[in-house]
């Protein structure tokens, strides 16, 4: 018996085909196509300027920066932000009075708007701002640090704004992945005497190995995507000489005006797109291995 | 650190050895319950954590309401305003149209939360719950997409959207997003849950397509959209890059944009950054408090489909 008309499910899917096309594959084969060319925001002729955008690439100096900003910037979230929403998710799977209360304050920065975090950091760690007044005041230090000038210092002040932000987010993922950790033993390890650390390492941790993996892959691809935390801290410049800039800055800074180039813009989104798949693939690969 | 009682079952136990015995107080605590001593350590660590994640707001909030002539970095200040004012509040709105912009964020916001319950829920019931020839094919599509970094496609995107003439509009803003595919996914998802007994006692009661999916899939997926509606009105009210790229007329700002006049030109006064910023959070903060309920449920549905 048929339930319906051959053409009611196209029907049901079209807008979604239609959305899939123009905003997610047409522009991904544009952009292949844009990054041969030199393509300007403000339109006008288009030339084929063949391989030329990727040698220059791979010869710009702020490439290598943002390269290695994006390598220093996985190095330090990825221990902190694999296993410290994990600890904060264990704290509030217990239903005990006022829970409901602490994940919600937990998940707020999650919910603020990057912009919203920029700014309220900007107050924090500015010379003049909280974190150098109460350093300086109890005679720490001699001058204001640096934390949104110096070229380094900014790249981590920008990583703990990323961490601060992140732990609601990954802590959420872990909540669901608990749920499937067996209380059965958890329960036979605290009969043979095991301590909750211990448990914490030897039952929590392997039951949630397949969470952390893809909370793994995560930080490493929003690594490479980081924009408005490194835009607003640093004024929108990415630093002095704009070392602190990432990888969607560049890209963002040549998508407008005179001086814009949607060629090389593209070619860099390329480029992105290749780094961003090789932790996809090596999470493809974990899944396979594991069904 | 080592002796941190992280798991809940250390002392489920003695106290259930406890409670059988007898004991007003502790017969009430019951099974699965949790020692003083944790309780404490587990109280502790969670303040620790509040104040780290919802410290800053606090402040924030507090600078957006001292007065001109109160400190707000020396050793001197506190958390508490001497003074607490809503001045630098209306002095945000003179320095930029904020009311205008945060309009232009609510249209924008609306834009998205309605087309992703229409477009998801129609697409994610047909690919869950009819047979079709391609459907494979779509969900394959659909499913590709997942890596495909936002980032790496926006300049084409732009490109689109200035083509089909929607450049520096709110619906260029919110075009692209309208119809998220993680979002139908996340319906696919719900809708395969369903007992497929339910739509075929549907089916032979002569329901059709539009019936089943008003009165037997949807009410079984609400949980679900809400999700759905609850990150569609949080990225498009967040979102900044986009815009950014979208629009280039001040008036069409969202407000997320319009913010960052704030920084440029009110740079010496941190109390006008601080209100702005409060202006574009406590909205969001206040929606989010209010259906976390159904977010938090949500999310433990997932656990238990895996």
């Amino acid at each position: 018996m048929r339930s319906h008309r051959w053409f009611t499910p196209w029907l049901l899917v079209a807008p979604a085909l239609l959305w899939l096309g123009a905003f997610s594959f047409w522009p991904a084969i544009n952009t292949v196509r844009m990054s041969f060319t030199n393509a300007k925001p403000l339109g006008g002729t288009e030339q084929w300027v063949g391989l030329r955008n990727y040698t220059n690439l791979f010869s710009d100096p702020q490439v290598a920066n943002a390269l290695l900003n994006s390598v220093v910037y996985m190095a330090v979230c990825l221990p902190l932000l694999t296993l410290l929403p994990l600890g904060i998710a264990v704290l509030v799977e217990k239903k005990i009075p006022g829970i409901t209360f602490f994940r919600t304050s937990f998940y707020l920065p999650v919910i603020a708007s990057a912009v919203v975090v920029a700014l309220l950091w900007n107050l924090v760690l500015d010379e003049g701002g909280v974190v150098n007044n109460i350093v300086q005041s109890l005679k720490w230090v001699q001058g204001p640090i640096p934390f949104l000038t110096d070229r380094w210092l900014v790249v981590f002040s920008s990583i703990s704004l990323t961490v601060w932000k992140g732990l609601g987010y990954y802590m959420v993922i872990y909540i669901a992945a608990l749920g499937n950790v067996s209380k059965d033993l958890h329960e036979a390890a605290a009969i043979d005497g095991a301590g909750a650390w211990r448990r914490f390492w030897s039952v929590t941790v392997p039951g949630v190995r397949g969470a952390m993996i893809l909370v793994a892959i995560m930080i490493c691809v929003s690594a490479l995507r980081i924009f408005t935390e490194p835009y607003f801290l640093t004024g929108t410049t990415g630093g002095p000489g704009g070392f602190a800039s990432s990888f969607v800055m560049i890209i963002q800074q040549y998508a407008r005006g005179l001086l814009g180039n949607l060629g090389y813009a593209s070619a860099l989104s390329v480029v992105l797109f290749f780094i961003c798949l090789i932790p996809m693939l090596i999470l493809a690969r974990q899944n396979r291995k594991e069904s | 650190m080592s002796t941190t009682p992280i798991s809940q079952s250390a002392d489920a136990l003695p106290q259930l050895e406890a409670a059988s015995k007898g004991g007003k107080r502790r017969r009430n605590r019951g099974f699965n319950s949790t020692s003083p001593r944790e309780l404490v350590i587990r109280y502790v660590l969670l303040l620790l954590v509040l104040a780290i994640s919802i410290g800053p707001f606090l402040w924030q909030l507090s600078t957006a309401l001292k007065s001109p002539s109160e400190d707000i970095y020396g050793a001197s200040s506190g958390l508490i305003p001497q003074n607490p004012t809503g001045d630098n509040f209306g002095r945000v709105n003179d320095a930029i149209p904020v009311l205008k912009y945060i309009g232009n964020s609510v249209i924008v916001a609306a834009l998205v939360v309605f087309g992703n319950i229409i477009g998801c829920t129609m697409a994610g019931f047909a690919l869950a719950r009819l047979k079709f020839r391609g459907r494979n094919l779509v969900i394959g599509l659909i499913l590709a997409t997942m890596v495909l970094p936002g980032e790496a496609t926006i300049i084409a995107q732009y490109v689109t959207v200035k083509q089909l003439g929607f450049a520096d509009t709110l619906l260029g803003v919110a075009l692209p997003g309208m119809l998220g595919m993680i979002n139908v996914l996340l319906m696919w998802n719900a809708f395969r849950g369903i007992p497929e007994e339910i739509d075929q006692a549907a089916i032979v009661d002569g329901a059709n397509v539009w019936q089943r999916i008003r009165y037997i899939g949807f009410p079984a997926v609400k949980g679900s959209l809400a999700i759905v509606v609850i990150f569609a009105f949080i990225g498009a009210w967040d979102d900044f890059l986009w815009p950014l790229i979208v629009l280039t007329t001040p008036d069409n700002f969202t407000l997320t944009i319009g913010l960052q006049y704030l920084k440029g030109t009110f740079s010496n006064d941190p109390r006008l950054i601080a209100a702005g910023a409060m202006i574009a959070f406590i909205p969001i903060a206040i929606v989010f408090i209010a259906v976390q309920r159904w977010f938090f449920r949500g999310v433990g549905e997932g656990a238990v489909k895996g």
